[in-house]
């Protein structure tokens, strides 16, 4: 059984998607700060574009770059800085894509031994996040995969 | 089915080939207008505005409510539904890899016991 992903426009300009996961704050923070757990859960098979190579230098002003696609040259590469980092407990970086990209934060919260996980995106303005949903275009056809995926998650979990 | 989608695309695609029409529609994604108000704007009849009007509200662009002698336009049902499907789009992108973190995490939590 898999906790349940919630996401809510609680704004003109932001996004926030809530998720649950059994374990504790530490080791979620972990599996976001550390490039080899990030390749192993960001580009899930049913998104239909493996992480090609991923860097990730996490500390205050530190960068990441994330590569995508199916071999050289990337498809798509994601990039930006890190504007705080606090473990187990916070993580913000920008988003420097483009002019229309995103601050993210993402807090991790101890409950009774779980995390509640939140993940926060503040785009410049109203049209800057309804344009960002382009980036997420042509990905509809793929979640039919992921029913497929999810019992060989649950197998191997 | 199939034939229902078609009529409804051919209807959005007509609905949305004349100018005014799509400035109507931009006009209504700022705040919600009267006919009077719109046909001021696009320097038009409130005949002409009324068809305009019409021809969104058949494509499900555009609602309408009557009250008293105001017929106020606000943007259709079918907006709202992408919206939906959008963000329920995205939901998903992120249920897929937090799906697939809660494997990484199991396998974390793991070796810590391994570790012990």
């Amino acid at each position: 059984m898999t906790n349940r992903t919630t996401i809510e426009r609680t704004s003109e300009r932001a996004l926030v998607v809530t998720r649950v996961f059994d374990g504790p704050a530490r080791i979620v923070f972990e599996a976001w700060t550390k490039p080899e757990l990030m390749k192993l859960w960001w580009a899930p098979k049913s998104l239909g574009m493996p992480i090609l190579s991923c860097e990730m230098d996490v500390r205050v002003g530190g960068g990441y770059r994330l590569a995508f696609g199916h071999g050289e040259p990337p498809v798509f590469v994601a990039f930006g800085k890190y504007l705080e980092v606090t473990p187990p407990s916070r993580l913000v970086w920008t988003n420097d894509e483009g002019e229309d990209a995103a601050v993210t934060t993402v807090t991790f919260e101890a409950q009774n031994g779980q995390t509640l996980l939140t993940l926060h995106e503040l785009y410049p303005s109203k049209e800057a996040l309804e344009r960002g949903r382009g980036a997420e275009d042509g990905m509809p056809e793929q979640f039919e995969q992921l029913d497929a995926l999810l019992p060989t998650l649950t197998a191997s979990a | 089915m199939v034939q229902f989608e078609t009529a409804r695309l051919d209807a959005s695609f007509a609905a949305l080939s004349d100018a005014t029409r799509r400035g109507v529609l931009e006009q209504l994604g700022r705040s919600e207008a009267s006919i009077t108000e719109l046909a001021d704007r696009f320097h038009m009849t409130l005949t002409g505005m009324k068809k305009h009007v019409g021809v969104l509200e058949q494509a499900g662009f555009v609602t309408t409510q009557k009250i008293g002698r105001v017929r106020t336009c606000r943007l259709g049902l079918r907006r709202l539904e992408e919206e939906a499907a959008w963000i329920e789009s995205y939901r998903q992108v992120w249920a897929a890899r937090f799906d697939a973190l809660d494997t990484v995490v199991e396998q974390l939590k793991h070796r810590e016991k391994t570790d012990d």
